[in-house]
């Protein structure tokens, strides 16, 4: 793992001009400072649930409607939520003798409570109260960050790069045992792919759950049962074994809140997914995403991007620089919400056609520019889809070029290809083929990285200086513009995105002056990792 | 199923009967790969195996075969590659096709056939109506992030979408579809208790009905429809379980650029499934 700080980097293999680097930096957080002004001046329906969430209110009605939905619901009716959820439901907790939120929340949903902001004296008394129960829940967080570390040092760390499989069965109870097969056969990290169509819920659903649409739902009890397996595999092999997951969509702080809960290891967690790919509100999104990205950075998740995508919508040779923009984007707004370099997956992939002359040597030059960039972070690399015909051999030799792509750049985790991409939720022989393959190019070629030098003014170190220079300008033009206004226009995945369209905007909240959230007192505050292993998150 | 048996002659060198090609004519020889559940350990599990992989082969038809390659994976399973002589014959003049009444076209394609024949967008707007709260259909069929590696109808340059979620009342359909100017009118039900898509549909198509304007083409879309109710439903086409984004577009730019004269309300409803033997279809 190359280290260094990137302001005084050396010009790397690709001899990058370091006044570029830091001015593509500069750009982007000039680019991102209004959204996070956004986002410290608002909040949504989603955050107010997340705080409740942190506090340890699960469980939900008959119907399977949460608790958090139902009391963030009455407060909104009662008395708005501009000054946050918490004042009014600790002071109704206090006031009304309840033994608990859920209590409270029943009574809330039958239309017996009558939420008010409450008066001076009272004010007091129910900050205090959920300060107190955001600090246990902010202890049992840091407890589960603790016993990660532990699992670690218990078991062992994997070698980079990390070995990605994905499970999707629909049913939590067929995906255990298919997680814990693919970990025996070499994955360092378990995904598991939401249902179709959760990130469009305004709802987490509850429970295990055994059916879901081309995945399996993302909910407190499922993460629950799968962390638990992927410990017992964990302790089997004598290596720790990754688990992932998605916050993402319309709830995203409160499933980042779940994840940090139930040790989640890492979170897909992209600035502009949900926007280009889901037609989520863009203010929704990115406010939902600061308070995800806090509660990362105290849980010690691993965020995963989702630049990958915008190459399956647009050419990835055409688009490379838009690639290059969104990282630096998601790079300023995760150091800005406390998240440090080691918890920054940014993602890419290898998509181009591979009837492209060149192609490969365009990957190349594409894949090593993000990694000088983004020296410290983990870099997700993602395999081939766009252009898996069905011609499973070929396939199979395409996947191949990209596992010597991601060894030959240091890439840190590998998403395995399967041949079947497109065809079929991966067989289990496609998924021991492709181990085979990567296991392959890491005994063949592992040691390439340091063994591989693009020649100077040739013709990778020019196509990356361009991706660079050309990823300024984009900047600049959205640094002068707005990136609300970029994203109106299809900047990015080449999809439209005004920002009062899409899903979620009815959950977009102006804060009120004496806004309070107890919870950022502690994401916020002097309280942040004191403390807690790992590296510290030093904001930008 | 309007499947066609297409006579012998495709050619006049063409045989009726054939076999796989190897490297010589008429040898018969394929390659298929499987797996088994079966360990492949110690020596008598590997023979028993490599025995299983040849009687699977025997029974498909495979005969001589050759286990060419054989892995455990795991425990408890084994992968095999085999090389065998097919024992069945393809008789060419008893191959069925079945055609979908409009051909499937590619993205760039879907766009040219816009342009040229409208000269604007084409207009799409999409809801699930009534109580219905699942919208997992519609979005598959219109998000970008599409379904089963496709993207979705707001991909396409030359299509405006207008999804409307869930629990779309009816006339708030028919009102907004009328102010959009609306070519196509998508609707997913998924929920069937008590026939409950089915009488959506109807209810779809009475709306735009008693809506005395010119109505857009009614598309519906769900798991438990059957295709061939189109017109007993009053709406121009359903699509069943499994449906693509490509496969709509398609179907859309067919009926609204002229691709067979089904204009709006006017062509016969249509009811053919869309499955392709032999076809190479995705």
């Amino acid at each position: 793992m190359m280290a260094a700080d990137p302001s005084t980097a050396p010009a790397g293999k690709l001899r990058l001009d370091p006044a570029m680097v830091s001015r593509v930096r500069d750009l982007a957080a000039r680019a991102g400072q209004p959204i996070v002004e956004l986002a410290r001046t608002h909040t949504t329906v989603s955050v107010e649930r997340a705080v409740l969430r942190l506090a340890g209110l699960d469980g939900a009605d008959r119907e399977g409607m949460p608790w958090v939905n139902h009391l963030v619901d009455s407060v909104r009716d009662s008395c708005g939520l501009e000054h946050g959820v918490a004042l009014p439901v600790w002071d109704a907790l206090a006031g009304g003798g309840y033994p608990g939120l859920a209590a409270l929340a029943a009574d809330a949903a039958a239309g017996k409570v009558k939420f008010a902001l409450p008066g001076a004296d009272r004010a007091r008394a129910a900050r205090a109260a959920a300060t107190a129960a955001l600090a246990r829940g902010f202890a049992a967080i840091d407890d589960r960050r603790a016993e990660r570390d532990a699992m670690i040092a218990q078991t062992s760390e994997p070698p980079r790069p990390w070995i990605y499989l994905i499970v999707a069965t629909g049913d939590i109870y067929e995906d255990i045992p298919q997680a814990q097969a693919a970990a025996r056969e070499g994955a360092d990290i378990i995904a598991v792919i939401r249902s179709t169509g959760q990130s469009l819920l305004d709802y987490v659903p509850e429970g295990a759950t055994r059916e879901g649409y081309a995945g399996t739902y993302a909910t407190r009890e499922n993460f629950a049962l799968m962390r638990a397996a992927l410990d017992d595999v964990s302790r089997e092999l004598g290596r720790y074994v990754r688990l992932t997951n998605y916050a993402s969509g319309l709830c995203m702080p409160e499933i980042a809140a779940l994840a940090g809960r139930e040790r989640l290891d890492m979170m897909l967690n992209d600035c502009m997914y949900g926007i280009i790919f889901r037609d989520i509100n863009p203010q929704r999104t990115f406010i939902d995403q600061r308070f995800a990205r806090q509660i990362h950075a105290r849980a010690g998740i691993v965020i995963n991007t989702g630049e990958d995508n915008y190459l399956t919508t647009a050419d990835a040779v055409d688009a490379a620089h838009t690639v290059v923009v969104s990282e630096l984007l998601n790079e300023y707004f995760a150091k800005e919400a406390g998240l440090a370099d080691w918890q920054l997956g940014l993602g890419h992939a290898f998509e181009i056609n591979p009837q492209v002359p060149d192609s490969f040597l365009l990957e190349l030059a594409h894949a090593q520019l993000v990694r000088e960039l983004f020296p410290a972070a983990p870099l997700k690399y993602m395999p081939p889809t766009k252009h898996m015909t069905g011609n499973v051999f070929a396939g199979y030799l395409l996947d191949a070029f990209f596992n010597l792509a991601g060894v030959m750049t240091g890439q840190s985790i590998l998403l395995i290809g399967m041949m079947t991409e497109g065809i079929h939720t991966p067989f289990l022989s496609d998924r021991d083929l492709a181990l085979e393959n990567v296991r392959y190019v890491l005994r063949a070629a592992g040691r390439l990285s340091e063994n591989f030098a693009p020649p100077p003014g040739g013709f990778v170190e020019r196509r990356a200086q361009q991706v660079l220079s050309e990823s300024a300008a984009l900047l600049t033009e959205i640094v002068d513009q707005g990136l609300l206004t970029a994203i109106a226009d299809g900047t990015f995945g080449v999809t439209r995105r005004p920002a009062d369209g899409g899903r979620g905007l009815d959950g977009v909240i102006e804060r009120a002056p004496e806004y309070f959230n107890p919870a950022s007192e502690f994401l916020e505050g002097a309280g942040t990792s004191a403390g807690l292993s790992g590296v510290t998150g030093g904001v930008a | 199923m309007n499947g066609t048996a297409i006579g012998a002659g495709t050619g006049a060198a063409q045989p009726a009967i054939i076999r796989p090609y190897g490297d010589t004519t008429g040898d018969g020889r394929v390659q298929v790969s499987f797996t088994l559940p079966v360990p492949f350990g110690n020596e008598e599990e590997r023979a028993l195996a490599e025995g299983a992989a040849l009687q699977l082969a025997a029974k498909m038809g495979l005969e001589p075969a050759l286990v060419v390659h054989a892995k455990g994976m795991g425990a408890r399973f084994t992968f095999f590659v085999v090389y065998g002589t097919a024992r069945h014959l393809v008789d060419l003049s008893q191959v069925v096709i079945t055609r979908r009444e409009y051909p499937l076209l590619s993205g760039p394609e879907i766009n040219m056939a816009i342009r040229s024949s409208l000269g604007r967008k084409l207009v799409v707007v999409g809801a699930c109506i009534g109580t219905d709260a699942h919208t997992v259909g519609i979005d598959a069929i219109l998000n970008v992030k599409g379904h089963a590696g496709e993207k979705g109808l707001e991909y396409y340059r030359e299509m405006r979408v207008v999804n409307l979620g869930a629990q779309v009342e009816v006339p708030d359909l028919v009102a907004r579809a009328l102010a959009e100017h609306a070519d196509a009118v998508l609707v997913s039900q998924v929920v069937t208790q008590r026939d409950a898509h089915l009488a959506g549909a109807r209810g779809l198509a009475r709306g735009f009905a008693s809506a005395g304007a010119r109505r857009p083409l009614l598309v519906v879309g769900g798991p438990r429809f059957d295709p061939t109710m189109a017109g007993e439903l009053g709406v121009d086409r359903i699509f069943g379980r499994g449906t693509t984004p490509g496969e709509v577009a398609s179907y859309l730019v067919h009926a609204l650029t002229g691709g067979a004269g089904a204009a709006a309300g006017a062509g016969e409803p249509a009811g053919t499934t869309t499955l392709t033997v032999g076809g190479g279809a995705a």
